[in-house]
């Protein structure tokens, strides 16, 4: 990337450029497409290629989000939340990495943007043991049972990230989707994408497990359409998805096997408020359990 | 051996059917303008019991309208404590006209008239209550300091539980300070059109309630329409999928009660004479016209020949017939067409090897029956194993390991209910945790009730319905 840290120094020494992958069972592979595009800063110079994820990407991320659902969602609460917040650590520990990329990538306050992404891995991490509580209940049945709701993770979901904001906007979807339990397939910022793929990288590094967060970079409007209409995806967040027409046919498309959906919301979002439970709950099932009392 | 009974009739005359219905429009009976009329049966006798009209494009949008200008003027505008005074007061006519409701729903169902005595009426009773009690305190639902009604529902209801399903959307989305056009289903109309009467007694504002008769057009017409901000569905899984697509790209919220095939799984620790009322109740309930009927018996093979002789045995003792006597267990099927289907897919689980068996029973001639079914060795292959039959028809299939029994409960795009026995209350929790249902009964089965929280995952639709949870599907927050 052409800042200072990666052109050629003083002493001549070339510097060696980062290759932008995608992020897919916990692996950074290539397209198996073999395609790429040019990715540009918002002031319009080149920064770097980033793959260009195909049908078969897309089919790929998915198969290992399903194989990844069993364990994390198993997983207790208080391990995925410890899990979250290693996710804060290590972005913490790469703050101006991602200052310089979010920087290029949007430009507009970086730092800020940076730290609002560190604090909400925080404050979502706190969530994992605490949703239960707050979205679950007894429910006072008129018999001799016991009766518990709790909430429960849909499986795999689909997310597209919104195009304004590449890294606070994803950590502002994902984090709420996968800290329940569910996993994830992301369709990055479509002309932004380097933020998401360095932010795989802190994922990699995190002891998420493989496969829980799955990231494509490419074109929305090619490989959404994928995840919405693939009949092992339950949940579709199309948060980034800007032409309406699109987002009609995809959640036409997510009808067939019933996938819950978020709408786009307005734009420009304002990724700095405060959030609310309303991005977990869409992706969550209610499960009520009768037990008879008796001696 | 059966046991002889004498008959012991409940009387329809305490229920006073009129020749001919109109809509309930802004509070009054009107005639359809261009919709037509259809007649609706007494399934057990195949009587005409009334003529219904039909609403067309343009009594659709006059309910709507009404719907809207009740919403804007009235019903939005009211304090939560006075809307909740008008749902317990519904509540309360419906306690004291209990019994004709009961009556003319099992007349217009075919349900025994045991369950809609005891299961059906008293549990509307209870979900109006229980959401009148909600209106003036929805602050405090944990859905944020300040939700808002959502607008005019448009909902559509299916024929197995007409009047609780009525309830069920009804209830809390008054309390949440909407207003709705329901449409019942085309076969079960009577007892919303006796609720439209209620209404009226009560004196709830024109409009708040608007009940539009039809069949699956009329439906469509409602859902599609415009004017709807929020659309509630019970129903088939395929129709569900229709409706989604309808929705999508649109502002209405959509909250879906779909289809199930849910498996009921006995443990070779399972207290064999309990269990098997649970079976009875899970799939011969309501004819098993139940969308979370326990349709499928998962048993443990080490018990399954004890269990299926008791299962057996206790078959021998169910009474099929006239669903108003007092004494019936299982009644008449809804309809033609669903007496067809049944058959139909009975049929095809014979030519597809499994074994059929039904106890020695004498159906009525006229009127809809079918005889309580089960189907052993079946696979998980089979049509009778993946498919709802929505009849008094259970398939059995047989697990040896917890583990195997899990994979096939989840073995299904169905998610809405499921069944665990067992007397060992650690496994019940660790099989429940891996259960993907909605509701799981354990050491029961087919209990409801409206502080419990129902709806499905997968294929078996969104949202919930009843509870805390089932204020949210009315609400903005």
């Amino acid at each position: 990337m052409p800042t200072e840290s990666t052109s050629v120094s003083g002493s001549g020494r070339l510097a060696v450029r980062k290759t932008y992958k995608l992020f897919i069972g916990g692996a950074f592979p290539r397209s198996e497409s073999g395609r790429s595009y040019a990715v540009t800063s918002s002031g319009g110079d080149f920064l770097a290629n980033a793959a260009l994820a195909s049908r078969k990407d897309a089919r790929d991320a998915v198969r290992a989000a399903r194989g990844a659902f069993g364990k994390w969602s198993a997983a207790t609460a208080y391990n995925r939340g410890q899990i979250l917040y290693r996710v804060a650590e290590m972005l913490e520990g790469r703050r101006a990495q991602f200052i310089d990329e979010v920087s290029l990538s949007e430009g507009g306050d970086a730092a800020s943007t940076v730290d609002a992404a560190i604090d909400l891995w925080v404050w979502y991490a706190g969530w994992s043991d605490k949703i239960t509580q707050v979205y679950g209940n007894a429910n006072p049945v008129a018999g001799p049972f016991f009766n518990l709701s709790s909430p429960e993770p849909t499986g795999v979901v689909g997310l597209v990230a919104p195009q304004e904001s590449p890294l606070l906007g994803l950590v502002a979807t994902l984090a709420p989707i996968i800290v329940t339990g569910n996993t994830a397939v992301v369709l990055a910022a479509e002309d932004r994408p380097l933020p998401a793929i360095t932010l795989a990288e802190v994922l990699a590094t995190s002891d998420l497990p493989g496969g829980v967060v799955n990231l494509l970079t490419g074109r929305v409007a090619e490989t959404a359409p994928w995840l919405a209409s693939h009949m092992d995806v339950n949940g579709l967040d199309l948060a980034g998805v800007t032409d309406p027409a699109l987002a009609a046919d995809l959640e036409a498309a997510a009808a067939d096997n019933l996938k819950r959906v978020v709408r786009p919301g307005a734009t420009p979002v304002d990724w700095h408020a405060d959030p609310g439970v309303g991005r977990m709950t869409p992706f969550l099932e209610t499960k009520t359990v009768w037990h008879p009392k008796g001696v | 051996m059966a046991f002889e009974y004498a008959p012991a009739p409940e009387s329809p005359a305490i229920v006073n059917i009129r020749p001919s219905y109109g809509l309930f429009i802004n509070g009054e009976f009107v005639d359809p303008k261009d919709g037509e009329r259809f007649k609706t049966v007494n399934p057990a006798n195949e009587e005409v019991l009334a003529e219904v009209a039909s609403a067309g494009p343009s009594d659709v949008d006059t309910a709507v309208a009404a719907a809207r200008a009740a919403y804007d003027t009235v019903w939005r505008r009211l304090p939560g404590r006075e809307r909740a005074k008008y749902l317990f007061r519904i509540a309360r006519i419906i306690q004291e006209r209990a019994r004709e409701l009961a009556v003319l729903e099992s007349i217009d169902n075919g349900k025994p008239i045991r369950e809609s005595r005891d299961v059906d009426v008293p549990l509307v009773a209870a979900h109006f209550f229980y959401y009148a009690g909600w209106a003036d305190k929805l602050p405090y639902a944990g859905l944020g300091p300040d939700p808002r009604p959502l607008g005019v529902a448009g909902q559509v209801i299916p024929w197995n539980f007409p009047l609780l399903m009525l309830a069920w959307k009804i209830a809390p989305a008054l309390a949440a300070g909407n207003t709705v056009v329901l449409k019942p289903a085309e076969t079960t109309p009577l007892s919303a059109l006796l609720f439209a009467e209620i209404c009226q007694q009560a004196d709830l504002p024109p409009g708040v309630v608007n009940i539009v008769t039809g069949a699956g057009d009329t439906g469509r017409l409602l859902v599609e329409h415009d004017g709807v901000d929020k659309v509630a569905f019970t129903g088939s899984t395929e129709v569900g999928r229709l409706i989604a697509k309808s929705v999508a790209g649109t502002r209405k919220r959509l909250t879906l009660e779909l289809g199930g095939k849910a498996a009921n799984i006995v443990f070779d620790d399972a207290p064999i004479d309990q269990a098997v009322e649970g079976i009875v109740n899970g799939i011969f309930f309501n004819q098993g016209h139940v969308c979370c009927a326990g349709s499928r018996l998962l048993v443990q093979e080490s018990v399954a020949e004890e269990l299926l002789d008791a299962l057996k045995r206790r078959m021998a003792q169910l009474r099929v017939g006239d669903p108003l006597d007092k004494n019936t267990d299982v009644g008449a099927i809804n309809s033609a067409a669903q007496l067809e289907k049944i058959r139909s897919l009975s049929e095809i689980g014979e030519s597809e090897g499994a074994q059929r068996w039904s106890p020695p029973c004498e159906l009525p001639e006229r009127g809809f029956w079918f005889a309580p079914t089960i189907f052993t060795g079946v696979s998980q292959a089979h049509r009778i194993a993946r498919e709802e039959i929505f009849g008094p028809v259970l398939s059995v299939l047989t697990f040896r390991t917890p583990a195997e029994a899990v994979e096939k409960a989840n073995n299904t795009p169905y998610g809405l209910s499921a069944g665990i026995w067992s007397e060992k209350g650690s496994r019940i929790l660790a099989v429940a945790d891996r259960l993907r249902a909605g509701v799981v009964w354990a050491n029961t089965f087919n209990k409801f009730d409206p502080t419990s929280p129902f709806g499905g995952y997968k294929e078996s639709g969104y949202g919930r319905e009843g509870g805390r949870h089932g204020l949210e599907a009315y609400l903005a927050h």
